[in-house]
């Protein structure tokens, strides 16, 4: 399937685009998002944490994506405590 | 009562008392956040507000709702600026209103730190050397 991730902030830096089209197997998650993300961009695993949006919802570990999902990278926002899941496995 | 908004142009406090202001409360409680002119250390010459408009409007109205259940508050009205924001600009309003000062109070304060954890707007500092996307890097 064909994603289109949306990115702000540090990753749209780090993208150098605010979209990117990315082929993933069909059945993919969350988490097989995020290590292709590393891969190709090793700038990410850099971050204090990356958390991914699934139709402008926080994504659950594991979640399952679609080809129709609208999916965000949310790099930490500005709190102190952080909430994001830290970026595992990069 | 719940008022949510994104802006591009100052935001008025004013706009915010008014719609937390009802014969039913008594007493506002006002957050008002400002650009300071420095962050660890150093001189900071303007931010730049991003949003992801969509999510950060939903995130914003849970906040809300969560305030307004938990606190048992009336009326609460949340306005952010996105884009360019000087020193001494506001980039963020809440106003509460309540019939007592304690939920007030409370649910101000529940509302500004919730609002720093999961909404998705990101603060780049601009400083005379660089510029930083805040919190981006451990």
């Amino acid at each position: 399937m064909q994603l289109t991730i949306l990115a702000f902030g540090i990753t749209r830096d780090i993208l150098g685009d605010s979209e990117l089209k990315l082929e993933l197997p069909d059945g993919a998650n969350v988490e097989d998002l995020k290590a292709e993300l590393v891969r190709r961009f090793p700038e990410f695993s850099k971050l204090k944490a990356l958390a991914l949006a699934v139709n402008s919802e926080y994504a659950e570990k594991g979640q399952a994506l679609y080809e129709r999902d609208e999916v965000a990278l949310i790099p930490p926002v500005r709190g102190r405590r952080g909430v994001l899941a830290p970026l595992t496995g990069a | 009562m719940i008022d949510i908004a994104l802006k591009q142009t100052p935001l008025d406090l004013q706009t915010c008392i008014d719609y937390v202001s009802s014969p039913e409360i008594g007493g506002i409680n006002i957050f008002v956040g400002t650009v300071r002119n420095h962050t660890r250390g150093k001189r900071v010459l303007h931010l730049d507000f991003e949003a992801y408009e969509p999510m950060a409007l939903s995130e914003l109205r849970k906040i809300a709702e969560t305030a307004r259940f938990r606190f048992q508050i009336d009326r609460i009205c949340i306005h952010h600026r996105t884009g360019r924001l000087e020193i001494g600009e506001v980039p963020v309003v809440i106003a509460v209103g309540a019939a007592h000062r304690q939920a007030a109070f409370e649910a101000c304060q529940y509302a500004i730190d919730a609002l720093k954890e999961t909404v998705p707007i990101w603060k780049k500092e601009y400083f005379e050397d660089g510029e930083v996307w805040v919190a981006a890097h451990p």
